[in-house]
């Protein structure tokens, strides 16, 4: 296992290596550059100038990118040339958001989709199963920002149910520590902080929900029917166990195994999902910064985020491919 | 006698409940008879966060706005007004020269961190200021447009000679300031709370000035922890998780005392996000809406507060450098006659926008009643440039550089603006290539700093109250953007800016404006107004031309 870990690692390095360079190279080929931020609302040829040669742009282009790349290996991201800031220390105050509202999606896909899988199977060809199917049709069909606009605009703004932007209320005055807010308000006993930023986490939860929980449904129910038609299904029901057993032990431990692969796969999409909805909800998180960047052309914020967002995609389906083999003991890694 | 313990606590708790109850019941009490409630917290939207809550590293709204909130300046502008008033000084006054300025300063002050405010104080500013260095003389776009340079000018900055010579406390509560040259930048742009005085003792404990070597901009903890003024709100936190910036009053305030007990400015960048957010109550306010969204607030209920003598201006650039069709004063006056002016100002502004006559307002001595005008003509548009030589076997051609994705308080959308202009140029024989471009990364270096294209939109929102704030800003000296060389135009513009005395001044700011609009060096199209709207609950705010409001008197009243 320690090998197939290390290997896999080692995978890693040429393809972000690649995209590193592709990147690089993409980000100066865009028209205009970062040079004029915050050189005020008139910058002088002089201050232009003065400001690419600090930034290190009047150089060639491999230059910067040699450059770029020993600072990298030597743990700098670089700064940002919005807000001077560190990139890491920016990168980490947003990630907790991100992670945050992709796993609360993630909770409410897993933990709605499954049953509503299991379920459908079951009652094959019934209305449920029926509603269920064109359900998650709309859920996969239904672009994410749309569908977080429409509830923003339901449940927000008219009915008032939900807040309609940011993490917490301001004026909470909560303690933070993680930056995970929901946690945060329970480590410290601030149990209004805590459900306030739950609260705040429905509407954009749900709407990045949408697609995994369709897809979920969809994977669980199939998986389910493919099962219930096994062997050794029939099998265990013939020597007399009781439904719940064969139901737990049987039929949805197996019929697992693909849903979790696609769990894995999701969370990708849950990214990108993210990135729209962090903007709708004005959701202090790297998707929404991620945005504000490309805008602003700030090259070391989109540099360091798009290639730590490659890695955690790449570590993710890692660790599919090792959970899968936990759950089902005759994948074994050689 | 864990159980006497127990008993003492109760008594103490309960003792305690009382009192903070009585508390609590007068403080109730209290926003009845007022109206309102003085421990609220005002929640003010922003369009994005700030970059250094020391604003003399600033230059952006959003940033000075916190700082209005955070320091006090020498001199101030009347809430409501584009008149300047004492502010931390009672009044100043300058040699026959305009070179040495003698500041009189109030001695009832303190700084947030208890330090006393006096002449010694105003001279550390300033000698900080001037004495900036390594990758410090970067961000100060305002100390530059005041001094020029700083005591060493980093080679690789590009700055030239320093106007500021140096700073004496005469006496506790006088301040001298020798200059140079004289300027009509000095002192009124000290009203802008980029100059807001900052506590000495914190500047050095908290190392303000230390930006690190010429390269990089390292924040020091002063930018992000420790802004310490003289304001009516002290800072407590900047979470840059939630993007908030959260302020409490200052009880000590040598005004009138503050009427919120905390304000939040809390960062949504999207303007529908804002809408959305004064509507569901999440947010008192925000500045600056967009005049789409005018009737929508109204309709909700919600203060709409217009600023109806608007203090900035939209124009179309010509760019001379380069191109020999615009150098002919024939062809500069044919476009300004051809282009629909009143049109794009009744189909595109809010009312009360104008079309502008010269490129100062009219809110600002120094507009002058008498400038040459150009009225929407395009025949004689057309004959301009047949005289020029330009008809439809030889037409003129023109780039016209328009941004995305930005709307400035002088300009609503520019692709509205740009789909009526180009017809209009069109329609006398001009063809026209539009060019779009992103406002920050790529139109703002393009058209000021490299003067590319040959028309371009640009606007000003003036930072002070004076006319040369707008026409100095464009027409001073030489300049990419506008790629004319006039000398007599530019020594006569130094001329007044180094006028003393004040009437004297305006009239030659009047005689430039008569001038330049001779000249044409480009067209001005607008004032427009602007705005900032509040929740139905909160009283208090004066909406200034200059969009300069405090939010110390603002009022949340109690239902």
């Amino acid at each position: 296992m320690f090998r197939f870990i290390v290997r896999r690692l080692l995978q890693v390095i040429p393809t972000l290596l690649g995209l590193s360079v592709l990147l690089f190279v993409w980000l100066r080929a865009l028209p205009g550059g970062p040079e004029a931020a915050a050189l005020g609302p008139r910058p002088t040829p002089e201050a232009l100038e003065a400001a690419r040669a600090r930034l290190g742009l009047d150089e060639p282009l491999w230059v910067q990118y040699g450059r770029y790349m020993r600072r990298l290996l030597n743990g700098d991201l670089g700064t940002s040339t919005v807000t001077n800031r560190p990139v890491l220390d920016e990168f980490l105050l947003r990630i907790p958001a991100t992670i945050e509202l992709a796993f609360a999606a993630m909770a409410i896909a897993i933990a709605v989709g499954i049953p509503v899988g299991y379920f459908a199977a079951r009652r094959r060809g019934r209305l449920l199963d029926g509603l269920t199917l064109s359900g998650s049709m709309l859920g996969i069909c239904t672009p994410v920002f749309f569908l977080a606009f429409l509830l923003k605009w339901v449940f927000g703004v008219n009915l008032g149910w939900f807040p309609v932007s940011g993490r917490q209320s301001s004026g909470m005055n909560a303690t933070h520590i993680t930056n995970f807010f929901v946690l945060d308000g329970i480590l410290t006993g601030e149990w209004d902080a805590a459900w306030d930023a739950a609260i705040h986490l429905v509407l954009p939860a749900v709407a990045v929900a949408s697609i995994p929980f369709a897809i979920i449904v969809r994977m669980t129910r199939a998986s389910v029917l493919e099962v219930l038609g096994e062997d050794y299904v029939r099998t265990a029901e013939a020597k007399g166990l009781t439904t719940k057993v064969v139901r737990r032990r049987h039929v949805l431990r197996n019929a697992l195994l693909p849903v979790v692969t696609v769990v894995g796969v999701l969370t990708g999409a849950l990214l990108s999902g993210a990135v729209l909805t962090e903007t709708v909800f004005t959701i202090n998180g790297i998707g929404r910064y991620l945005y504000l960047a490309i805008q602003t052309q700030d090259y070391p914020v989109l540099m360091a985020f798009i290639l730590i967002i490659a890695l955690i995609f790449v570590i993710i389906n890692m660790l599919v491919d090792i959970s899968y083999s936990i759950i089902d003991p005759r994948v074994r890694v050689r | 006698m864990r159980q006497r313990r127990l008993k003492a606590g109760i008594a103490v708790g309960a003792v305690a409940a009382l009192v903070l109850s009585a508390c609590a019941s007068e403080r109730v009490e209290d926003a009845e008879d007022l109206g309102y409630d003085p421990d609220a917290t005002l929640i003010i939207g922003t369009a994005g966060e700030v970059t250094s809550l020391d604003p003399i590293y600033t230059a952006d709204g959003e940033s000075i706005r916190v700082a209005r909130m955070i320091y006090d300046t020498l001199l101030d502008i009347r809430p409501g007004t584009t008149e300047v008033v004492p502010g931390l000084a009672t009044s100043w006054d300058s040699d026959p020269s305009g070179t040495s300025w003698t500041f009189e300063l109030r001695d009832d002050v303190t700084f947030h961190d208890g330090e006393p405010f006096n002449a010694e104080a105003v001279c550390a500013n300033f000698e900080r200021y001037h004495n900036l260095e390594g990758a410090a003389q970067s961000p100060p776009y305002y100390w530059r447009l005041l001094s020029g340079g700083f005591a060493n000018n980093e080679p690789e900055a590009g700055l030239g000679e320093p106007n500021y010579q140096s700073c004496e406390a005469t006496d506790e509560f006088t301040a001298v300031i020798d200059l140079a040259e004289p300027t009509s930048r000095f002192p009124r742009l000290l009203s802008l709370h980029v100059f807001g005085m900052h506590s000495p003792a914190a500047l050095e404990e908290y190392n303000a000035s230390d930006l690190g070597p010429w390269g990089d901009v390292q924040w020091p903890e002063y930018s992000t922890d420790h802004p310490t003024g003289t304001g009516p709100f002290r800072f407590v936190e900047w979470d840059q998780a939630t993007q908030e910036v959260r302020l409490e009053r200052n009880d000590d305030y040598w005004g009138e005392t503050p009427t919120v007990a905390e304000v939040i400015f809390r960062a949504i960048p999207d303007e529908t996000q804002r809408v959305e957010s004064l509507l569901t109550g999440e947010i008192h306010g925000f500045d600056l809406p967009a005049p789409a969204h005018w009737d929508t607030l109204e309709a909700e209920g919600m203060n709409l507060l217009v600023r109806d003598t608007p203090v900035n201006l939209l124009y179309v650039a010509f760019t001379q450098e380069g191109n020999e069709a615009l150098q002919d004063l024939r062809v500069r006056r044919a476009i300004a006659h051809a282009l629909n002016r009143e049109g794009l100002v009744n189909a595109l502004m809010p009312e009360g926008a104008e079309v502008a006559t010269q490129f100062t307002p009219p809110s600002l001595p120094g507009w002058a009643d008498d400038v040459i005008t150009y009225e929407y003509d395009p025949d004689l548009a057309r004959d301009l440039l047949a005289e020029a030589g330009y008809d439809e076997d030889n037409p003129l051609e023109l780039t016209f550089l328009w941004p995305t994705e930005v709307t400035r308080p002088y300009m609503p959308s520019p692709q509205d603006m740009i789909e009526l202009f180009a017809p209009d140029l069109e329609a006398v024989g001009i063809e026209v290539e539009p060019i779009s471009m992103v406002w920050g990364t790529e139109f703002i270096p393009a058209v000021i700093a490299e003067g590319e294209g040959d028309l371009h939109f640009l606007g000003w929102t003036g930072d002070y109250p004076d006319a040369f704030n707008f026409i100095g800003t464009w027409f001073a000296s030489a300049n990419a953007e506008f790629g004319f060389d006039n000398p007599e135009l530019f020594e006569k513009m130094a001329q007044a800016d180094q006028t003393v005395e004040e009437a004297e001044r305006i009239a030659l700011y009047e005689e430039l404006n008569r001038e330049i609009m001779e000249f044409l060096p480009g067209v001005p199209i607008s004032h427009m107004p602007n705005a900032i709207v509040l929740a139905p609950n909160v009283e208090g705010v004066v909406q200034g031309p200059l969009a300069n409001e405090r939010f110390d008197q603002a009022r949340i009243l109690t239902e």
